[in-house]
């Protein structure tokens, strides 16, 4: 009998059991995230229209060549919207907005997508290890770190982009990570802080783990809620770096547009009123982008936090 | 406490040194010098060797860094190249511009935030709080100098309310008018300022309330029958307001910052613009002036909330 009932469970009855101790058990942080975003519409149409713009933006600009639209044609000379073919008029080069707001677009996210890839990276390693080993090491980053942080960030970014003679987006990208991984740095390293002091660093510690695995492979998966909210909210704020330069003559190059440089078409006392499709769409673009990329953020943050989640 | 900003005073000086040391190298590594654009069909190239040689730029940067460290103790920061002035009167007058401007936007900030965080933490998860979270999160994740830009084509160009460039109208002379003509050039970008840099204080004003409304001293305030206004302004403002002081001389700093874009838009005559217009003549002496300044300014600030932190916070003071 005994035999009987084991040899029954053995078969596809196992599989199920385990399949619904999966299902009761506590869900991965996948399927929270996913469950977050279907609960609450506006944030999934915001992550659908953010992930459909990026992807929009980079394969419509392989068909646009950026030399022949960054040529000056005086007879297209600031068109209106909706003639001549162009779809948000021309600016006072004659050149088409619409596809230099496309171009513009993919370069300006690129640059805040490198610089938020490689600023928090480094951020990220900056902190667990100012963290995790304190004593004199944390000392001496700390010092560096205020260092850094009494820098006026702006004025040193533009002073170093005139001293290198010939740069592009790399370069640029490569500058702006040198001084924005301030904040991601200090947040991780008081969260490794309360986590190196935690039991289960001590008994791994104890049991001789080197700690280049304690802090990779225990605390980081631990603080990883902390790390993707961080990072989805500074890539917000990082369109903001490009785009500011840019917007003063200090960001990308001339021929190179720009978000910023798009915007900065205002500074001409004329076109800010009467030519305002030369530089109004990047403005709302940009408004409309980072409002619906931190709101993603926040829903992410939502769902990092049991007490807040909107799904139960 | 003495100590304790005795040492932070004490770390600071390498700190500026290092600064200084950095901000020179760099300024002298900007490629052109100051006399290419003032060169005229008479002006030899001798001449401009001669300028330059007088000037003492073909020294090494270390010798040169000596000297303009020298000139730096005895107050004399060198002569602007582009304005023909002496740096330390030309950064005068444009700091008291910057200045101006500054205190306004806090002022307005602080006027601003201090409401809405005690009424967000007094209506805690109800329709006012979060409409003031809405407007917090807005404020916050829009870059600064489009939503300047936007404004002031807005309120500056199509609504016609406010002047769009300079920080004083010509033909107001006398006191008064020419405080008013200030005031009226400094509203817009003092006021889109304030509207957009509460986040920071609102947000710590109120989980403050929140915490103070939850903690014992104002049960027990409650349970005396003392009348809910006077336990806000007696028991919780009291414990919740002192810290946001400390606030002051982190958005000082903010402030500083946000200068070069705010005066840029608006062609504010300040400090900012300042650097801007160095920039694009290398204005060597100007531009390591402000850097150093800017940095300096950047350092007080925080010495300076940390301070009434401590004094606020006996727990900082411990550490």
């Amino acid at each position: 009998m005994n035999d009987k009932f084991i040899q029954e469970i053995d078969s596809k009855e196992l599989s199920r059991l385990t399949k619904d101790a999966e299902k009761s058990a506590a869900p991965s942080a996948g399927k929270i995230l996913w469950r977050e975003f279907k609960e609450d519409k506006p944030a999934l149409v915001a992550l659908v229209l953010v992930v459909g713009f990026i992807l929009f933006v980079i394969i419509y600009s392989f068909f646009i060549n950026v030399n022949d639209l960054m040529k000056t044609d005086i007879m297209d000379y600031l068109t209106p919207p909706l003639q001549d073919g162009f779809f948000l008029g021309s600016d006072t080069s004659g050149r088409s907005i619409f596809k230099e707001l496309v171009v513009g677009s993919r370069n300006s996210i690129g640059i805040a997508i490198g610089l938020t890839l490689i600023s928090s990276t480094w951020g990220i390693a900056w902190g667990l290890i100012s963290g995790y080993f304190g004593s004199f090491i944390d000392w001496t980053m700390q010092r560096v770190y205020d260092f850094m942080m009494m820098l006026p960030m702006t004025m040193m970014i533009i002073v170093l982009v005139t001293i290198i003679d010939k740069y592009n987006a790399v370069t640029l990208t490569l500058i702006f990570s040198f001084f924005y991984w301030l904040g991601t740095s200090r947040l991780i390293r008081s969260r490794t802080l309360s986590e190196a002091k935690k039991d289960y660093v001590a008994a791994s510690k104890t049991s001789g783990t080197s700690s280049w695995k304690i802090i990779f492979l225990n605390i980081l998966p631990n603080i990883s809620s902390l790390i993707i909210i961080d990072t989805t909210l500074s890539f917000a704020e990082n369109i903001g770096v490009e785009t500011g330069l840019s917007y003063l003559g200090f960001g990308l190059p001339d021929n190179t547009p720009s978000l910023g440089s798009l915007i900065a078409n205002a500074n001409d006392p004329n076109n800010i009123t009467q030519y305002w499709w030369t530089w109004l769409p990047a403005a709302l673009e940009i408004i409309i982008l980072c409002l619906a990329i931190s709101y993603i953020g926040q829903v992410i943050r939502r769902s990092a936090d049991s007490t807040q989640r909107h799904s139960k | 406490m003495w100590k304790v900003i005795l040492r932070r005073i004490l770390i600071m000086i390498p700190e500026v040194i290092l600064l200084s040391i950095l901000v020179f190298v760099l300024a002298k590594m900007m490629p052109g010098d100051p006399f290419t654009g003032s060169i005229n069909p008479r002006s030899s190239p001798a001449q401009i060797h001669h300028l330059m040689q007088i000037n003492g730029l073909y020294d090494p940067w270390y010798q040169q860094y000596w000297n303009w460290v020298v000139h730096l103790f005895h107050g004399d920061l060198g002569q602007s190249y582009q304005y023909h002035e002496a740096v330390s009167t030309l950064i005068g007058e444009r700091a008291i511009n910057t200045l101006w401007l500054s205190i306004f936007t806090m002022v307005l900030t602080y006027l601003i935030a201090i409401p809405l965080g005690v009424y967000a933490g007094k209506n805690e998860g109800k329709l006012p709080d979060t409409i003031i979270r809405i407007y917090t999160y807005v404020t916050f994740c829009i870059p600064f100098f489009v939503i300047l830009v936007v404004g002031l084509w807005i309120f500056g160009y199509v609504l016609n309310w406010f002047p769009t460039t300079g920080s004083i109208s010509a033909t107001s002379n006398g006191f008064f008018s020419g405080l008013g003509s200030r005031l009226y050039h400094m509203i817009l970008p003092g006021l889109l300022g304030a509207l957009f840099g509460t986040v920071n204080i609102v947000q710590y004003l109120r989980s403050e309330v929140i915490d103070a409304k939850h903690s014992d001293y104002v049960k027990t305030a409650r349970a005396k029958g003392v009348p809910e206004k006077k336990i806000y302004k007696n028991h919780i403002l009291r414990n919740s307001l002192l810290p946001i002081a400390a606030f002051g001389g982190y958005s000082i700093t903010g402030l500083l910052n946000g200068s070069i874009f705010t005066e840029s838009i608006f062609s504010y005559p300040g400090m900012g613009l300042l650097f801007i217009n160095s920039i694009s003549y290398r204005d060597y002496t100007v531009i390591t002036a402000l850097v150093l300044l800017f940095g300096i300014l950047n350092l007080l600030g925080t010495l300076l909330s940390d301070i009434i932190l401590g004094i606020v916070d006996p727990r900082i003071r411990i550490k």
